[in-house]
């Protein structure tokens, strides 16, 4: 018996998602008495591997395959899956990222194994197997049950943190077959904004809404953003009407985000753009309005208008660096 | 070519929700159904693609897995502009029993472009698009913002910080967010009508195991009280992020 998860790595790089998942897997085969498999897929070098095992991974199954750099999610899903078979895993579990989405439901579909995704804490229960999630976009949390002998879930970024727990580390080289037929995506182009904040990965980010008044007024977000090392979001309206990128468009139907530190400049904060950021650790809103709804799932709150109130933020944030 | 366009059935976004029989059961007293926004706009594009004459697309289906409230929604997709309907009559609690009972359906009748949601906004499960993928044995594309069918079949899709164009073979999963279509469609009066006559067939669900269960809900905790900075002192603020909330 094991649980397997898988560490996906960006050209050959973990990331903290990556090491939040050995840390919450570590402690969850501890809790089912079983042994924990860490998973990496494409070409990655031993050191980087290494790292993993400050959070507890003891085992870790390395598929140093070239022609898996490039991640296609059947290819994945028939790796993992075939490991999970061979470890006899109770348990797979992968991060809740763009390609966690696309990997394990098809590994549930192999392994017929019921699957939850996006959970946020450690199970409520191990027999019967329950775990609790957001659904209704924020507005609730479910409990769910797995009645089939193997799981899968996905992790909510940005919930169960780091947990450091140093062991020595065992990394085996495996070589899967893999149908070649399943290689077949064909990549025509790719771009790729270099040296940006990348925003579902954020530590911190400053979001602004309408309340901006025109596109030509976001300077002040940016300097902000640019002292705190932080990410530009936006809300609906703002990229519809491209003052912004939709890259930008947080919300129920832009990006859900999960930062330490999200702060809303002039956005009225509507149900639908808090469904996309209620996960943050801390919220800050600036909003004119004492009344504006942003404030009710606001930690901390200013009553200013945001060209006055951001510029001085700014200057705040730089005088405590420095 | 044919279109097969998965909707699931959901509460309008705006809905407060509730729940009865000691929060085991979700109170749909009251609530207003919708076709999933993700899906809405998935319907959009293969309407779209449809009227572009040059793409020869055919028939645009949609198909639901649930039980006779959700026809309401189906009629709507048809009055916004899909040929025909199907519904799976079973019950769509769990994800792989509602992919599994799309799969049989698709075993049976052939369709060469499928589109669903990236997720459905009440269960948030996100993953019947990709289990149906799997399911068929067929390449899925996920995070698509674009689907054309000019002379290649090329597939845009988002990725963290950028964006990919993809060429691709038939019969694919598109699995959808933000930026299919512009704004949904609203079904028109003349389409409204022309709904009442087009095929909604009610199909029989297939034996098949449902492997997960939601066995409670829970409201979360109403949050603290938001602190007041005065805009006068905002170096208050950056304090209290250092050593109250430890953020930064
Ligand atoms: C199905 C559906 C899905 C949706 N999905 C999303 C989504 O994913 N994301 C999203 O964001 N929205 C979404 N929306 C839209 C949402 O309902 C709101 O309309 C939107 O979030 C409002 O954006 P806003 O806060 O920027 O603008 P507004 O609501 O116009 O708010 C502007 C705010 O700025 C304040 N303000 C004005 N001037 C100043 C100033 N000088 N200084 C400081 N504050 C000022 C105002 O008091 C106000 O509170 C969705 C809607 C629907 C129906
Ligand atoms: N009951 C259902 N019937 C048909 N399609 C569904 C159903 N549930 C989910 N889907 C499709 O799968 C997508 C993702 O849903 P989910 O996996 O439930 O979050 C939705 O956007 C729909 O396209």
């Amino acid at each position: 018996m094991s649980v397997v998860a898988f560490a996906k790595n960006w050209n050959g790089k973990f990331k903290n998602s990556s090491y939040e998942l050995v840390s919450y897997t570590k402690e969850l085969a501890n809790q089912m008495q079983t042994n924990l498999v860490i998973v990496s897929i494409g070409k990655i070098t031993e050191e980087e591997l290494n790292k993993l095992s400050q959070y507890g991974a003891d085992r870790i199954i390395s598929v140093n395959d070239a022609r898996m750099n490039v991640l296609t999610s059947r290819v994945y899903a028939e790796v993992i899956a075939q490991i999970a078979k061979k470890e006899s895993a109770e348990l797979v579990v992968m991060t809740d990222n763009n390609s966690g989405k696309a990997i394990a439901p098809r590994v549930a579909v192999k392994l017929k194994a019921g699957m939850v995704a996006a959970v946020q804490e450690l199970p409520v229960s191990i027999k019967p197997f329950v775990v609790k999630k957001q659904m209704f976009s924020g507005k609730t949390f479910g409990y769910v049950q797995i009645n089939s002998a193997i799981r899968v879930l996905t992790l909510a970024k940005n919930c169960f943190g780091l947990v450091e727990n140093p062991v020595e580390c065992n990394i085996d080289i495996s070589h899967p077959e893999v149908n070649t037929g399943l290689f077949k995506i064909q990549i025509i182009s790719e771009e790729e904004q270099k040296n940006k904040v990348i925003l579902t990965d954020a530590d911190c980010v400053v979001s602004a809404g309408r309340g901006m008044r025109s596109p030509d007024n976001w300077r002040p977000v940016e300097e902000l953003a640019e002292v705190l090392g932080a990410a530009t979001a936006c809300s609906r309206p703002v990229s519809d009407e491209g003052w912004r990128s939709h890259e930008e468009h947080v919300g129920q139907t832009g990006k859900v985000i999960a930062p330490n530190l999200y702060i809303a400049a002039g956005i009225s904060g509507a149900i639908q753009h808090v469904a996309g950021i209620s996960r943050s650790k801390c919220i800050v809103a600036i909003n004119t309005d004492p009344e504006a709804p942003i404030f009710s799932v606001a930690d901390y709150g200013i009553i200013g208008d945001v060209m006055d109130v951001l510029p001085r933020l700014t200057e705040a944030f730089r005088k405590s660096k420095s | 070519m044919k279109i097969l366009v998965c909707i699931s059935n959901v509460p309008d976004t705006t809905t407060k929700v509730k729940f009865k029989e000691d929060n085991t059961l979700l109170d749909d007293s009251g609530i207003q159904w919708i076709i999933n926004p993700w899906d809405e706009l998935a319907l959009t594009r293969a309407l779209e693609l449809k009227e572009d004459a040059g793409n020869s697309v055919n028939e645009v289906c949609v198909i639901n897995v649930g039980g006779s409230l959700t026809e309401a929604t189906l009629r709507k997709a048809l009055a916004i502009g899909a040929d025909k309907a199907i519904r799976i009559d079973a019950c769509p609690s769990d994800a792989y029993h509602v992919a599994g009972q799309i799969a049989e359906y698709l075993k049976e009748n052939v369709y060469d472009l499928i589109f669903s949601g990236i997720e459905s906004s009440d269960y948030n499960g996100s993953s019947v698009g990709a289990m149906l993928a799997e399911f068929m044995n067929y390449s899925g594309i996920s995070s698509v913002t674009n689907v054309n069918l000019d002379d290649d079949i090329v597939v845009s899709r988002a990725i963290p910080g950028g964006k990919q164009m993809i060429k691709t073979e038939t019969p694919f999963v598109a699995i959808v967010q933000k930026g299919i279509a512009k704004e949904p469609r609203i079904p028109s009066m003349r389409g409204i009508m022309m709904a009442r006559k087009k095929p909604l067939e009610v199909i029989p669900a297939a034996e098949l195991p449902v492997l997960t269960q939601t066995v409670k809900f829970e409201l979360p905790q109403a949050k603290g009280t938001c602190k007041m900075i005065d805009p006068e002192h905002v170096e208050q603020l950056v304090e209290l992020l250092k050593n109250e909330a430890k953020v930064l």
